[in-house]
């Protein structure tokens, strides 16, 4: 187990010191993190150990009380998630952020939707075969197969839904995409290829932070492995020869003694 | 051997150009509103065959369509709302609402012009967007929910049409007006053109442009439209408006044909609205719907009620049918959707 910072890539995205209460409730207690492009790194942590509230002050979701979040080396300001959208960053949510009733490019475009040129496009006419062809590629990019470009992604499978949202995120993201449990919802052979899609995507450069409480998951994508526990960053660890028995252990703050080196 | 060598194709995950018009027709013979094309085709055929010379006149055709005018134009608003996952009560009596002030407005000017239904036409108009204001804020600021919201201004803007009338009809209707509702351009009513337009002009909208896509995205999930940027308050805010605007419109309708506010007239006039809504395959959930679906769904409680008379059933039975094919249409809807899930 090394747990020097990995030399290879500056971190894109890193935050320093994040405090954050709800009320009396101290979800993050000076929390440290930092991610690298072209990596997946994983976020683990117990229930309550503060990674959806990390994720979300990150994803402009929620305001931090105090602590800085630095993209690229320079500090960051993020009043809304559509601040972080801006700054190429994107969110896959654990509930899956998709629209059931519409078609896999309808949802790829949410939000954004792509309009036609001249002055249709000005009357807000949507340019549709545009939208298709690029959600088209998007896939075939990520090598997603869908069963059926033109029907509501309800009649789709779960896994097939999750790509969906997955693409988008990475349709839109330069920097950084979170992955909030993106496997939770899936069964063995759909959490297989969703994980296969994570790695090309990883290989595209962005940075993918993946929040699981599967550690078997997190074990076979991760590059590097960030734990928090109540409120803070205990260890960081590049993923060699690391066992599920460590991560535990992190997380449950049973291998203190051996990690406290490892506090970055 | 078709089969064998167009079958690589249809699995082909590439999918590279967009379905072709047989796909379409395909998939659309399995939709709700194809279903009910059908049964109004069967009405149709059923009348004609049953009273060839009455019911398939062109006198006849002609007040279908007038009987339908208004209630497509509430229709199509909505349309929109329930697409939303929304709903609105409240159109019917906004609808007298709008044609109260109107005509109170038009009395007061003591004119008789275009300019003078024109005056009328922008009060009414400001009427039923000011009530879809209000609804809209009440369900997308406060949070309380659409049925309650559009029931209480229902029950307010009657109430409020009643104060302003003392409970009499104002039938002081201009004959500028009156013309236009009981007149016809090369024998197609004026009303019949007027709503034609507005149900195209709102199909095109609906379905073609980004206003129309966010409607579908809010109804189908308005959590994920919220993350994904939209602004899901003032789109709800906006629908109620153009529900309200629409009444506005079906308000001088009203005037024109009938020369009177029918203060008791519109009661029926959102459930009649929703009926065809349902009945034209839109989701109560929200996030499906089409706007000729909502026109098929006009068409079958009129044409059956038109058929009824002409047959000398009581028209009463007309609403005792449409009771039961609402219930069933809903019913296979969610069969559908159960089946969906599984699938």
């Amino acid at each position: 187990m090394t747990d020097a910072a990995p030399a290879s890539a500056a971190p894109i995205l890193q935050a320093r010191n994040i405090v954050k209460h709800f009320g009396h409730v101290e979800a993050l207690r000076g929390a440290d993190f930092s991610a690298c492009a072209g990596e997946v790194t994983a976020l683990i942590g117990d229930n309550g150990a503060g990674k959806s509230t990390l994720v979300k002050i990150l994803s402009g979701v929620y305001a931090a009380n105090s602590g800085e979040i630095l993209l690229n080396g320079a500090p960051v300001r993020f009043s809304s998630p559509s601040d972080a959208h801006a700054a190429g960053i994107e969110t896959v949510y654990q509930d899956l952020s998709v629209a059931p009733d519409l078609s896999p490019a309808a949802n790829m475009f949410m939000g954004r939707e792509r309009l036609r040129p001249g002055w249709l496009g000005r009357l807000g006419f949507l340019d549709n075969a545009a939208m298709r062809r690029e959600s088209l590629q998007a896939f075939q990019r990520l090598k997603v197969s869908l069963k059926d470009m033109d029907t509501p992604i309800a009649d789709l499978s779960g896994g097939q839904r999750q790509s969906v949202a997955i693409c988008r995120a990475i349709m839109w993201a330069k920097n950084v995409v979170f992955m909030d449990e993106p496997t939770a919802a899936l069964g063995v052979v759909q959490t297989g290829r969703t994980l296969d899609l994570i790695r090309r995507i990883r290989d595209t450069g962005v940075a993918i932070v993946l929040i699981s409480h599967n550690m078997r998951d997190v074990l076979q994508v991760a590059d590097c492995i960030e734990v928090l526990r109540l409120g803070r960053r205990i260890a960081r660890m590049r993923n060699e020869g690391v066992t599920v028995q460590d991560l535990v252990g992190a997380m449950t703050g049973a291998l203190d003694s051996q990690e406290e080196g490892a506090a970055a | 051997m078709t089969q064998t060598t167009t079958a690589p194709l249809a699995a082909d995950p590439a999918q590279l150009s967009p379905p072709g018009l047989g796909r379409r027709l395909r998939g659309a013979m399995h939709s709700s509103p194809a279903y009910m094309t059908g049964i109004l085709i069967l009405l149709l055929l059923f009348f004609t065959f049953m009273r060839p010379n009455t019911f398939a006149s062109a006198f006849n055709m002609r007040n279908i369509f007038l009987d339908a005018s208004t209630l497509l134009v509430l229709s199509i608003g909505m349309t929109y709302v329930m697409i939303a996952g929304g709903f609105d009560l409240s159109i019917g009596s906004v609808l007298v609402f709008a044609g109260v002030a109107a005509a109170k407005t038009m009395e007061a000017m003591g004119t008789d012009t275009i300019f003078t239904v024109l005056v009328g036409l922008v009060v009414a108009l400001i009427g039923g967007v000011a009530w879809g204001l209000f609804n809209g804020w009440c369900i997308s600021r406060l949070r309380v929910s659409a049925l309650i919201t559009t029931l209480g201004s229902m029950g307010a803007a009657l109430g409020i049409s009643y104060l302003l009338t003392d409970g009499n009809d104002v039938r002081t209707v201009p004959t500028t007006l009156i013309a236009i509702g009981t007149g016809s351009l090369m024998g197609i009513p004026w009303l019949v053109l007027i709503s034609a337009v507005f149900t195209v002009v709102g199909m095109v909208w609906l379905h073609m442009t980004r206003y129309g896509r966010h409607t579908y995205l809010v109804g189908s999930n308005a959590e994920a439209a919220r993350r994904a940027g939209i602004n899901v308050n003032n789109h709800l805010l906006s629908l109620y408006m153009l529900s309200g605007f629409l009444a506005g419109v079906a308000a001088m309708l009203s005037l024109g044909r009938f020369s009177t506010t029918t203060l008791e007239g519109h009661g029926t006039d959102p459930l009649e609205a929703i009926t065809a809504v349902v009945l034209g395959g839109t989701s109560l959930s929200g996030g499906r719907g089409t706007i000729i679906g909502t026109v098929i769904g006009v068409f079958i409680p009129a044409v059956l009620a038109n058929g009824f008379i002409i047959m000398g059933v009581a028209p009463f039975w007309q609403m005792v049918v449409i009771g039961f094919v609402v219930i069933a249409a809903v019913y296979v809807d969610q069969l559908k959707r159960q089946s969906r899930e599984r699938g």
